[in-house]
């Protein structure tokens, strides 16, 4: 090897961020923080999900993993506490306060960067949550530090950096980004991205009381009042254990019925890719893709989907994904199990049918036993 | 009322294809639009003006050919537009972003009024962030109120606005206080038609070239990317999956045959599921 070769790269002039120089007073910013996020006194099933993917990173890191805790005094509160002990966090630092009862952005920011500047953690990971996304920007930018939205992949290298991994380009790319020389490195991850975690039964931990320096009056924004969506339904799509899409091959916006029909038959929730949620025939809070829900069923069947990188990027951890196109070289058959080429419109009817008849039967046992 | 409305020129992303062998984005040809979040933002603060008089500043950062973007902006009424172009601007993150377009708002105040309200879309479709509206509220120290789907009323002489936001669940209904910066919903309204007068108008219309300099910032650490606390190491292409679908064969089959082959199919690769899609299909 030549000594020309053995030279370190140099950095490229005028980035500093491409040089690992942590500054001194970063260098005692230690553990990986997860926000649990809770809302109407229920814990987001993100939480859980990050947790699962902190505990690895703090592994790696030879850290403790913590969970982040804002709420109101009382019941719901301790017991998003002990979830985050059952879902693997060693240590939770909570903040009790009746300000923080329903989501706002002021005092949440202001108790999550008095928790950072207090016990200073190295990495803290949030859900991509409309809440999530809310209170991380404006954390981060507080904070002024560097903040990856959405990330599908994350990691520590050898050097003990988080390595963010998220689509680019409407996902038709991945790239690793990097916070070097800024603590905490912040990332937000969306749900059902990373697997839910074994839930342990065992929940102890350490619990670290912080008292937030904020009073109602010193905040401006109020909440006079929230309406819950009428169908819970649109919330569970991406829990939801089968689901059935539509996309253009559906040729019209009726034929979306032939979806839902498939759907309402085996106990499915139904979705569907993003040009139709372009031209209007379903709501945005239904659309799959990387710019709409990422889901994970155990079944995942796709009807007339071309299956463009936008989403794939969304569906990728169903654990058996059907696809019907008409089209034998549409990308859907580059990541779907299983595979039929014929006319969605045609076969739909065919396919709700076939299993009404096959799981009829059963649904009588069950009702019977 | 002053209304800011920050704008995104972005390459229209159902578009972009990737080079199969060399893995690199072809940008050449795709054409480019206003973040479509961002309109939602645009007409929300034009109709805003309507009801209650004032003027919309349509801003953007962005490379010079952005100014087309603000071209469009100003076709639909919007009454004067600022392009911040620079190269110190150049590899700019969500931190390093949001403190240029923070700066630029408040030489914009300075210049032609301070704004009552900011407007940003939801999140743009290229980055999908959701982060510079945020990191503008924060910057300005504006109060900040995310993901609007309605503003049922703005007071403004009591300062004072009411919102309905999406959240987890269900919608918000917030009371804050003028000036605020709001990210808009998707859906939320629909562009309008610019009028003949406002195309006549937005032709004539000058739009303000604006660099670092001009909208006051020295601190040229804090933008592009030496103000960008995140660094992109690697750009690559997903793994492409070694196994293709297995494909049931059509040809010779019924319909009602070929369902049945499929269901058999599922089941045989996840048996689980019959339990769970007999109880489903029962309940």
């Amino acid at each position: 090897m030549s000594n020309a070769n053995r030279e370190a790269p140099r950095p490229n002039a005028g980035r500093a961020g491409t040089k690992k120089e942590l500054p001194e007073h970063f260098k005692d910013y230690r553990h990986v923080w997860v926000f649990i996020e809770l809302e109407r006194g229920q814990v987001h099933p993100v939480s859980f999900e990050l947790l699962g993917e902190g505990r690895k990173l703090a592994d790696k890191l030879g850290v403790a993993l913590a969970g982040i805790v804002l709420g109101p005094p009382g019941e719901t509160t301790q017991s998003a506490v002990a979830e985050a002990f059952a879902y693997g966090a060693d240590l939770v630092y909570i903040v009790e306060a009746p300000i923080l009862v329903d989501y706002r952005n002021e005092p949440f920011t202001k108790a999550m960067t008095e928790l950072v500047d207090t016990y200073k953690p190295e990495i803290l990971l949030l859900g991509a949550t409309t809440l999530g996304r809310d209170l991380a920007g404006s954390v981060a930018t507080t904070l002024k530090t560097g903040l990856t939205a959405d990330c599908t992949e994350l990691d520590v290298d050898a050097d003990g950096s988080l390595a963010a991994t998220r689509p680019t380009f409407g996902g038709s790319l991945l790239c690793t980004i990097y916070t070097l020389n800024y603590r905490p490195q912040m990332a937000t991850v969306r749900p059902r991205v990373m697997a839910m975690p074994q839930r342990a039964d065992t929940p102890i931990g350490r619990v670290i009381k912080h008292k937030l320096s904020m009073a109602e009056e010193e905040i401006v924004t109020k909440v006079l009042g929230f309406l819950p969506d009428s169908q819970s339904a649109k919330a569970n799509l991406a829990y939801a254990d089968v689901v059935v899409a539509g996309g253009l091959g559906l040729g019209g916006a009726e034929n979306l019925q032939l979806v839902k029909d498939l759907a309402r038959a085996i106990g499915a929730e139904h979705g569907c890719s993003r040009p139709l949620v372009q031209k209007g025939w379903l709501s945005a809070d239904r659309q799959i893709g990387q710019t709409g829900k990422t889901i994970r069923p155990k079944l995942y069947i796709a009807a007339g989907i071309s299956g463009a990188i936008q989403h794939r990027v969304g569906v990728e951890g169903a654990d058996l994904i059907v696809a019907i196109n008409t089209d034998p070289k549409a990308p859907i058959f580059d990541f779907a199990h299983l595979g039929i080429v014929t006319d969605a419109i045609r076969f739909l009817p065919a396919l709700t049918e076939a299993f009404t008849r096959r799981l009829s039967p059963h649904s009588r046992d069950k009702l019977a036993s | 009322m002053h209304i800011v409305v920050c704008i995104k020129q972005v390459p229209d992303s159902a578009q972009i294809r990737v080079h199969p062998v060399t893995n690199t984005i072809m940008r050449q040809g795709v054409p480019t639009i206003i973040n479509p979040y961002d309109l939602f933002a645009l007409e929300q603060a034009l109709s805003l003006r309507d009801a209650y008089g004032g003027e919309v500043t349509v801003l953007t950062m962005g490379p010079p050919m952005a100014e087309d973007a603000l071209r469009k902006a100003l076709g639909y009424g919007a009454d004067r537009a600022v392009l911040l172009t620079d190269r110190y601007f150049a590899g700019s993150d969500t931190l390093a972003t949001s403190f240029a377009l923070s700066q630029a708002i408040a030489k914009v105040g300075e210049t032609f009024g301070a704004p009552d309200i900011v407007f940003t879309g939801k999140q743009t479709i290229d980055g999908d962030t959701a982060q510079v509206g945020p990191g503008i509220a924060k910057r300005l120290d504006l109060l900040q109120l995310t993901y609007v789907a309605k503003i049922p009323s703005v007071d403004l002489d009591a300062r004072e606005i009411k919102v309905e936001r999406r959240c987890e669940g269900g919608t918000q209904m917030l009371k804050s206080r003028l000036p605020c910066l709001i990210t808009m919903l998707e859906g939320t309204n629909e562009i309008r038609r610019g009028s003949l007068e406002d195309a006549l108008c937005a032709a004539r219309s000058q739009v303000l070239k604006w660099s670092a300099a001009d909208a006051g910032i020295d601190d040229l650490t804090r933008c592009g990317l030496r103000g960008s606390p995140t660094v992109v190491k690697r750009v690559f292409a997903p793994t492409a999956r070694a196994e293709k679908a297995a494909l049931i064969e059509t040809a010779e089959m019924t319909l009602r045959d070929l369902a049945d082959e499929l269901i058999g199919a599922i089941l045989t690769r996840q048996p689980a599921l019959e339990q769970e899609l007999a109880f489903n299909g029962g309940a």
